[in-house]
């Protein structure tokens, strides 16, 4: 196994004139969880895009796993469990059949997926809607699935994207939790938020990214003393000179 | 390639179309309904079961000297299997029944029909000696089948009425041997439209499969499994195989519901066997078609209206619509032409499968299937890992 789980240096994307991802070097450990922050376009979702092997960098080098992100795709694929930003499901599946099809995707053998899937449906407390059609849900409720989908297969590495967008806080906090669970299991964890407080909450470092450079790193208490502020949001506000674009 | 992936995601689209009632209604019970209306509405027509006319005459030569032609003339229209006659005091009144719908035919008999029936038999040598008049007949023109049978009906009505009883049973030195296909005088005109039914059912494969594509491609479906060991080819593969699946449900519901109102294919087992088999190679061409279409397309409802590119030239040039001239010579480049062609050997002429033909029509749908299934995998394919 490698020694990290994530490592990527000198990480450039460009579509066009545009740059997306400007020479990104990052590292994340075994166990870890690290917290992408950033207002919309700083290049977060490109990043774990590049990572989840969706685009593929312009410059630059990424490992997942140890893989490499051009190369060895289809082993990170094995590896990985990707929570897009905008939940996509089959609205005609329940929850439970849109769950364990991505359990399916990852071979895994069916007594082992129905007690994985009657396990995680519990802890995100969804076992009274499980077997209701998705397209029913609500957007919390399409969101745990929709996380659900991503981690059926006990991935290694979790990239997560927003997971807790539009999220009750009764939800967010039972996801919470569940991320918390993957992360002493030893998984690499990705998450991108705006939520300040989930980034505290939940992070063991975060990276401050803006217009595609990475401008502040550490552990959201190191970033608070070193910047003198009561909270992640100041400093971001003083990093960037802006707001993020959603409040918690 | 893993078998659980593939078996999972056929099972995820077969599910999709049983759950979601508009792909529902228009893979299995659109062709259902089609079949079946069509089977009913054809299937009376050339069937012979007797189907009734309804024939006005006007008689505009009651006052004459000789109105007894006349009167033969009705009585031999009225004692014709399958007419309705019906008097009308004018031309007029007639005609307004005519022009809507309540009569299939309208007979006028001049002033005069009698005087030149009489004069005919006065001198039946001297054609200069002969009164002419002229009997006009006016057809409904919203009846196909009133048009082509109303007319020889009044030739054969006024020929009895001037020679009589006599002029159907004349000796003559030829006669005309019995065909062997006479047979197909049974038929109705739903046999000769049901070999093509089995092609317009499959054909509307061609928008489910190009909908199905671009909906999981805009919700970022596709894009999501990409970040899962699930490859394009088993992707694209499940697709091929659960709109066979579906292809196998269409055939055998346009068989079953034929069946059931009554249609009788004239072929046995293998014939059948073949059928099935050609039927899902043409399903082939369809998916193949849907792919193209979803790669064309920038979202569903694109899809929907694009796929009508393709499936409009299979359905008009090539299913149960028959029709001459420059349509037959498009209709050479068209794969559902060659089904129907095949089904028309197998269910209507009972041809057995040896038949050379068959199996050249056979040859042509499986190279065109290949063909346009590679094509659409590929683009597909290209445009997925994109």
């Amino acid at each position: 196994m490698s020694e990290n789980a994530i490592q990527i240096s000198n990480l450039t994307v460009r579509f066009g004139s545009v740059t997306a991802v400007d020479g990104l070097n990052l590292e994340v450990k075994w166990g870890e969880l690290f917290g992408l922050l950033g207002p919309n376009g700083a290049g977060k979702t490109t990043t774990i895009k590049v990572l989840s092997t969706l685009l593929r960098p312009t410059e630059g080098i990424a490992r997942v796993g140890g893989h490499d992100v051009t190369k060895e795709q289809e082993d990170i694929r094995e590896i990985i469990g990707v929570c897009p930003q905008e939940p996509s499901f089959y609205p005609f599946l329940t929850g439970r059949e849109n769950i364990e099809l991505y359990g399916d995707f990852h071979s895994m053998p069916k007594k082992t997926l129905k007690e994985r899937v009657d396990s995680l449906i519990q802890r995100i407390g969804m076992e009274d809607h499980a077997n209701r059609r998705a397209r029913e849900y609500s957007g919390g409720m399409i969101r745990r699935v929709s996380t659900l989908m991503a981690l059926v297969h006990d991935p290694k590495v979790a990239l997560l994207d927003e997971p807790t967008v539009a999220m009750d806080p009764v939800s967010r906090r039972s996801v919470w939790e569940f991320i918390r669970e993957l992360k002493h299991n030893g998984k690499a964890i990705i998450l991108t938020t705006h939520y300040m407080e989930e980034a505290e909450e939940l992070c063991d470092r975060v990276g401050i990214i803006d217009q595609g450079r990475l401008i502040a790193i550490g552990t959201p208490s190191d970033l608070k003393k070193e910047y003198g502020a009561e909270h992640l949001e100041d400093v971001f506000i003083r990093l960037t000179g802006k707001k993020l674009k959603e409040d918690v | 390639m893993r078998m659980t992936r593939l078996i999972a995601l056929i099972k995820k689209d077969l599910k999709h179309t049983v759950r979601e009632p508009a792909m529902l209604f228009q893979i299995l019970l659109f062709p259902l309904l089609v079949t079946v209306v069509f089977g009913l509405a054809f299937g009376a027509m050339d069937s012979g079961s007797t189907t009734t006319f309804s024939i006005g005459v006007v008689n505009m030569d009651s006052g004459s000297e000789h109105p007894e032609w006349a009167g033969y003339f009705v009585g031999n229209l009225t004692s014709l299997n399958g007419t309705v006659v019906s008097s009308y005091d004018s031309n007029a009144t007639g005609q307004v029944d005519l022009l809507n719908g309540n009569l299939h035919a309208l007979v006028v008999l001049p002033a005069g029909f009698g005087a030149s029936c009489n004069s005919y038999w006065l001198a039946p040598l001297d054609g200069n000696s002969w009164t002419n008049t002229t009997v006009e007949l006016y057809v409904d023109s919203g009846s196909m089948i009133a048009g082509s049978a109303v007319p020889p009906m009044i030739q054969q009505v006024l020929l009895r009425t001037l020679y009589g009883e006599t002029v159907a049973s004349l000796d003559l030195p030829l006669t005309i041997g019995r065909p062997a296909s006479v047979a197909a005088s049974t038929f109705t005109a739903w046999d000769y439209m049901a070999p093509g039914m089995y092609a317009f059912a499959s054909i509307f494969l061609v928008m489910t499969v190009a909908q199905t594509m671009t909906v999981e491609r805009d919700t970022g479906l596709i894009k999501r499994m990409s970040t899962t060991p699930v490859t394009a080819s088993e992707f694209i593969l499940s697709k091929t195989a659960s709109n066979m699946v579906l292809a196998l449900g269409q055939v055998i519901i346009v068989f079953g519901a034929s069946y059931a109102i009554g249609y009788r294919p004239e072929t046995d087992i293998t014939g059948m066997a073949f059928a099935f088999v050609i039927a899902l190679v043409f399903a082939l061409t369809c998916v193949g078609f849907g792919l193209i279409t979803a790669v064309l397309s920038k979202s569903a409802e694109v899809a929907t209206g694009l796929s009508f590119v393709f499936i409009m030239p299979m359905m008009f040039f090539g299913t149960f619509m028959q029709f001459g001239g420059l349509t037959q010579s498009i209709g050479a480049f068209m794969p559902s032409n060659y089904l129907t062609h095949a089904l028309t050997t197998l269910f209507l002429r009972g041809a057995s499968v040896t038949t050379l033909s068959l199996w050249t029509d056979l040859l042509v749908v499986a190279v065109v299937s290949i063909l346009v299934l590679a094509a659409g995998v590929i683009l597909f394919g290209k445009q997925i890992r994109k």
